[in-house]
């Protein structure tokens, strides 16, 4: 009898479909990570100055569906976005003036209400002790909500807050800075050098890339 | 069977009257009207007491006639004074007497009959089909079928001009939305089933109520696209009244759609995904609601050099996006804004604002912009990008005209 069921348990397990994968628009970090699954949340993390906000900017910019970002913080630079592609007129952008629980709020509804092929809600200018105050079972709606429809759910913050929700990590650093020219007038910031390592599913994988400077 | 009412000068009047008795009537010249009173045996009895209960109706000086078709019916009111019933089957010897010149023929034709020696109805009818044909033309032979009471046309009912608009008085005023909604809700429903009979869509929707303290409070919703859900419709007005409830008790409720095509749509394989813009719109108003109206949208940029310069536009206008996608190569480097930007000091190499402070390590600039000196909102500074010790890289700037500092925002 036990075998039987164990049998079962494994059949279902073998059954889960591969998720469908966004490219983020960076070579290198799609030939490593794959890509952003839809219908599952993905957890980019970092310090500041670590590529996440790059990372972000470069999916929506290669996604050619409708996007929605819930913007905790108020931190979405339209300019920045458009001269790196992302058409704003195919993006919801929803501004929580730094408060995370009207950004859970709004999340829910947009995952809800469907439709959107990249949902993101970015918390990386939200302090720590803020967002481990949003509970798991917050996280669990939001997943629930996701799963089974072509969304993609992304959240940028500080460290990772989605836990167990989230079935990609990824965790972003900062490896090196290059600046041109000599100290003082004629100097200036050309490319950042950031890396990017899955932290979640536990199977080793990391990239480099750069991004350049827009002046 | 059909009703002629005539008087001369009383048009307005006769409508109105014959109103009364069908929705179909026809305004057939200034001073007549054609009512169609098929089924109304049932409320008033024989043809003669329908006829007789409309000449009470309209007064004295009206002649009518009832005949089996419009044009017999009318040549009757116009040539018989009182009321006239015209049996079925004997229009042509019903209308015997009458002169030829009811039929208003053109002037050419009338020439013509009159040089015949034709004056009645009976003389036109007397004479052989070929004949009237090959002399007068389709025009001749209209003019004998009139003559002969075989004029077979439908009526032209005047279409009365369909206002979706509903209105409902309460019997005791309302305080609470909950029961508003529930008055609302069947308000809704009679003017989205009114746009579906004519297949019309509303774009917006306008809702006046009165007030206890003889106030009135008006809420309009502009919709994107033409929708005729009322349930979407309700949970709008249930939303926006939230946030901007009335300041007394209601006592009536008045709602207006504005109509319009309904929206077509040719889905495609490659259109992308996209959500439904029924529920889109009902998500912006809960989203609205939570984060302010002011907050939700897409951005668009402003056509000016002023950094950060954009405005927030309703979202989704354009299924088909016009940007573009070639954008393979280089990764851009992401800004992070702080908004507004926060009150800096730098001083010997060091930076210092609410929330951070580093010694700075390297820095680009200054790129040095400025505009609109040509109105009040001027503005003119200087721009620096800095690595602070934590390896943290920022854009700062310092303010030309004041002179103070501002950390702008964070690349990320």
């Amino acid at each position: 009898m036990g075998t039987v069921i164990l049998q079962t348990i494994d059949f279902k397990l073998h059954e889960r479909p591969v998720p469908d994968l966004l490219p983020s628009g960076i070579a290198r970090l799609d030939s490593a990570l794959g890509g952003i699954p839809r219908g599952f949340v993905t957890d980019i993390f970092g310090p500041a100055s670590s590529g996440r906000t790059t990372i972000l900017r470069s999916l929506m910019a290669q996604n050619e569906e409708f996007c929605a970002l819930v913007d905790a913080s108020d931190a979405f630079d339209p300019a920045s976005a458009a001269a790196a592609g992302v058409a704003l007129d195919r993006l919801l952008w929803i501004r929580c003036g730094g408060n995370a629980e009207h950004a859970l709020q709004a999340t829910d509804l947009l995952l809800q209400a469907g439709g959107f092929g990249l949902v993101v809600m970015d918390l990386g200018d939200i302090r720590p002790e803020t967002a481990r105050r949003i509970s798991l079972a917050s996280w669990y709606r939001l997943r629930r909500a996701v799963e089974n429809t072509p969304t993609a759910l992304v959240v940028i913050e500080r460290a990772p807050l989605a836990r167990a929700c989230a079935s990609l990590a990824i965790e972003c650093a900062r490896t090196g800075i290059q600046w041109s020219g000599a100290p003082g007038c004629s100097q200036l910031l050309r490319r950042v050098a950031f890396s990017a390592e899955r932290r979640k599913p536990l199977r080793p994988a990391s990239a480099e890339f750069e991004a350049s400077a827009l002046r | 069977m059909f009703a002629c009412m005539y008087a001369s000068g009383e048009g307005i009047r006769l409508f109105a009257c014959a109103q009364n008795f069908s929705p179909q009537v026809e305004q057939t010249d200034p001073d007549t009207v054609i009512v169609d009173i098929d089924g109304l045996g049932h409320l008033f009895g024989t043809v003669h007491e329908i006829a007789q209960a409309m000449a009470r109706r309209a007064g004295p000086p009206v002649n009518i006639a009832v005949a089996s078709n419009p044009d017999t019916a009318f040549h009757a009111a116009r040539g018989y004074s009182g009321t006239s019933i015209v049996p079925e089957g004997d229009e042509a010897k019903f209308l015997a007497s009458l002169p030829v010149t009811l039929l208003t023929p053109p002037e050419e034709i009338a020439e013509t009959l009159a040089r015949w020696g034709i004056r009645t109805f009976r003389d036109l009818a007397a004479l052989p089909d070929l004949g009237v044909a090959a002399r007068l033309g389709e025009e001749g032979i209209k003019l004998q079928q009139l003559a002969r009471g075989e004029g077979a046309r439908p009526l032209k009912p005047v279409e009365a001009p369909v206002q979706f608009e509903e209105e409902l008085e309460l019997e005791y005023p309302l305080e609470l939305l909950e029961p508003l909604m529930f008055v609302m809700n069947r308000l809704l429903g009679d003017v989205c089933a009114r746009l579906e009979e004519r297949a019309l869509a509303a774009i917006g929707l306008r809702l006046r109520l009165r007030l206890e303290n003889a106030g009135e409070h008006e809420r309009s919703i502009r919709l994107p696209v033409p929708m005729r859900s009322s349930r979407v419709f309700l949970k709008l007005f249930e939303l926006d009244l939230e946030k901007h409830p009335p300041a007394a008790p209601i006592i009536k409720v008045h709602l207006a759609a504005e109509p319009a095509k309904p929206r077509t749509t040719q889905n495609g394989l490659f259109i992308p995904l996209a959500p439904e813009p029924e529920k889109l719109e009902l998500t912006l108003a809960r989203i609205a609601g939570v984060v302010g109206e002011e907050n939700v949208g897409s951005p668009e940029l402003v056509d000016t050099y002023r950094p950060g310069a954009f405005r927030m536009c309703a979202p989704f206008q354009s299924r088909l996006s016009t940007a573009s996608r070639d954008r393979e190569g280089a990764v851009a480097l992401a800004l992070r804004m702080f908004r507004p930007p926060l009150a800096a000091k730098v001083q010997s190499g060091f930076l210092s604002a609410p929330g951070f402070r580093g010694r700075i390590v390297k820095q680009a600039g200054p790129w040095r912009t400025s505009g609109d000196w040509w109105t009040n909102s001027a503005w003119s500074r200087d721009e620096w990008d800095i690595e602070l010790a934590d390896g943290a890289l920022y854009r700062i700037y310092c303010d030309a005209q004041t002179g103070r500092w501002f950390l702008e925002g964070r690349y990320d």
